[in-house]
């Protein structure tokens, strides 16, 4: 549970918490959790529904604030920064991939990727080149000017990759990124990051509560109730306590409505 | 995020909904045009009195009994020949002075009639004010001293009892009493809400028996020249206010006229402006609604930003730009229906309108500082939103 000392870690989370209310209710979501994320880790936080696990991810990315305990992102401390700081903190550091895709809806895939790079304050020229060769990498670069309603939704997911992946960040928080895909498309999405984390060295941390996934990770943190109940070393581990509720399954309504290539290794 | 692109983005998302930016723009796009139209008619109603007053002629004072004030009942002319005499010995020079009594009567040619104003003038009129004769020619002195009946029609009369006769020469009958038509006034149209092609004059020794009166409504003094006006009109009014202790006489010139219906027109296009105003913002609070729509229904999108670096400022300068982008474009043109509305309305009604650089600018300046005033609510709650909360929301 304790950071390993390798390298500087990625980001640094000590005995953070989290409360917050819900109408009136207060809601302990993170009750004291310690994590890091190592430069060029892949681990998983699994959990069920309401186990904090998507609020840590929120709160490891600076997305969201601690309530108490410490974030450190970098090797900056975010509790002194300010909105602005940490916008740019997040777009420096930071890639999100969330389940539900989040593309700007009428917005070609070149422009969806480029995104971050407008907050870089990067001209448009030099944009369109680094998210042309971010496609590339993703294997959609024969779908750069399609709009996601013209993409199946696992397109529509390496778009997001790519989009997080753009701006070099050194972690990618990936929320339920297979959640709205079939068993096969999410292999897919899966092995592209993983191949993402060896080829480019990006940290990967997957919030997830299907089995499945969550074994390719070499590292599962294990949650409940807002802390951490068990961290697995390895890959293909398996976790048997914390069964998942709903895993998707071919049900998933948003499968691919025309081929998808092979998941292959992209260079 | 540069400014061009912030721009770009705002102009992106009005393209993308198009029919409810055309909308709200509607709002702006009335305001903006009701501005520039009501503007114009005002200040073109402006300057078409003083083309009117100026068109009287130059270096004009009226002389009138009683005070020249809003509110004050006209009073009753105690003026007679001999007061215009003394004028006319104040000013040297007779050419300058002329009078009139005026009445209403009804003027016939054969079977047709018509009520008119008929003005019982000198031969000087002319050379007073500014009249032209398109047939014959007008009174002479000699008219005026023998009393003769001839009379000079205004073009309306002159339509309506002789049609596309030539007049010269005809006779008519004013209130029963036989005229013999000498000159025919060229077309003038309106002057200060008065026809002035609807009047006959004839001598004033005439229509003194004719009216059965002695009396003088009014005296108009050309003066040589602009700085004699006021001294002029000064020992004129002592003059005549000697001659009559007990009344009391006003000089008039065109500037006062001018100052008087200037201030009266000024307030009515400031009303009408303030009336368009009032549309403006009603147009503004419409943009002000849609942009609060337009951030709720983008509230992942804003989320979605905020994860990939946006800072608060830049989702606030994208909403700003939008509301600003729609009041502009909504300006621009309101702008040019606007002009095009005036021009409209000056060609086929009598309501002059002159559109001004000042409304364009006004109305222009407006629509954008309404796009501010009524973005700025809308994109700061966008900017401050929990990019947590706001990719969550559905």
């Amino acid at each position: 549970m304790t950071a390993p000392t390798r390298s500087v870690a990625a980001i640094e989370a000590v005995s953070v918490t989290r409360v917050y209310e819900l109408d009136g209710v207060a809601v302990h979501a993170l009750r004291g959790v310690s994590l890091s994320v190592a430069v060029g880790d892949f681990l998983a936080i699994v959990g069920p529904s309401g186990s904090g696990k998507s609020t840590l991810m929120h709160v490891m990315g600076g997305l969201d604030r601690a309530t108490n305990g410490r974030i450190v992102i970098g090797g900056r401390d975010v509790a002194g920064l300010r909105a602005p700081e940490m916008a740019r903190l997040r777009n420096e550091t930071i890639g999100f991939v969330f389940q539900a895709f989040h593309l700007l809806p009428r917005t070609s895939a070149v422009d969806n990727v480029a995104l971050p790079l407008v907050y870089r304050g990067l001209g448009a020229k030099e944009r369109r080149a680094r998210a042309t060769e971010m496609l590339e990498r993703v294997g959609l670069s024969h779908r750069l000017r399609h709009r996601p309603s013209q993409l199946s939704g696992g397109e529509q997911q390496r778009v997001a990759i790519a989009r997080a992946l753009v701006t070099s960040p050194s972690v990618l928080l990936a929320d339920e990124p297979t959640g709205n895909l079939d068993t096969a498309t999410g292999g897919s999405v899966l092995a592209l990051l993983e191949a993402l984390n060896e080829s480019v060295g990006v940290a990967v941390v997957l919030v997830t509560h299907d089995r499945d996934v969550a074994a390719r990770a070499h590292r599962q943190i294990v949650m409940r109730d807002g802390m951490i109940v068990r961290t697995t070393e390895g890959p293909g581990s398996a976790i048997v306590e914390s069964a998942p509720s709903g895993a998707p399954g071919p049900s998933a309504d948003d499968g691919p409505r025309r081929p998808i290539p092979p998941s292959e290794r992209p260079s | 995020m540069r400014l061009a692109e912030a721009w770009r983005v705002a102009f992106d998302s009005l393209r993308a909904n198009r029919l409810r930016s055309g909308l709200t723009m509607l709002g702006v796009v009335i305001g903006v045009a009701a501005v520039v139209v009501l503007v114009a008619i005002g200040t073109g109603a402006k300057r078409e009195v003083e083309r009117q007053v100026e068109g009287l002629g130059s270096n004009l004072l009226i002389v009138v009994p009683g005070r020249v004030d809003f509110g004050s009942a006209p009073a009753v002319s105690r003026l007679s020949l001999s007061d215009v005499d003394a004028v006319t010995r104040i000013v040297g020079d007779r050419s300058r002075v002329a009078v009139s009594v005026t009445s209403g009567e009804t003027v016939r040619a054969g079977t047709a009639s018509r009520f008119t104003s008929v003005l019982g003038v000198l031969e000087t009129t002319p050379s007073v004010f500014v009249r032209s004769l398109s047939r014959g020619a007008y009174l002479t002195r000699s008219d005026v001293d023998t009393g003769r009946r001839v009379a000079v029609l205004g073009s309306a009369v002159a339509r309506s009892l002789f049609g596309d006769r030539d007049p010269i020469g005809q006779q008519v009958s004013i209130a029963g009493v036989r005229f013999r038509v000498i000159g025919v006034f060229a077309p003038l149209g309106q002057s200060l809400g008065v026809n002035r092609d609807d009047e006959v004059h004839i001598p004033v020794t005439t229509a003194h028996r004719l009216f059965g009166t002695q009396r003088i409504d009014g005296i108009a003094v050309k003066a040589p020249d602009r700085g004699q006006i006021a001294r002029l009109g000064g020992r004129i009014v002592d003059e005549l206010t000697s001659r009559h202790p007990d009344t009391e006489f006003s000089a008039v010139t065109q500037e006062q006229i001018l100052g008087v219906l200037g201030d009266i027109l000024g307030v009515l296009t400031a009303v009408l402006a303030a009336i368009a105003g009032i549309s403006l913002l009603v147009g503004g609070v419409g943009v002000s609604n849609i942009m609060l729509v337009s951030v709720h229904e983008r509230t992942r999108e804003i989320g979605l930003r905020k994860a990939v670096g946006a800072r608060p400022r830049d989702i606030g300068v994208q909403f700003l730009l939008e509301a600003v982008l729609l009041t502009t474009l909504g300006g621009a043109t309101g702008m040019a229906l606007g002009v095009g509305g005036a021009l409209l309305v000056a060609a086929v009604s009598p309501v002059p309108a002159a559109v001004t650089w000042w409304s364009l600018t006004l109305a222009f300046g407006v629509s954008a500082a309404v796009g501010i005033v009524f973005g700025v609510v809308p994109a700061q709650r966008a900017g401050r939103l929990d990019p947590v909360e706001a990719l969550r929301s559905e």
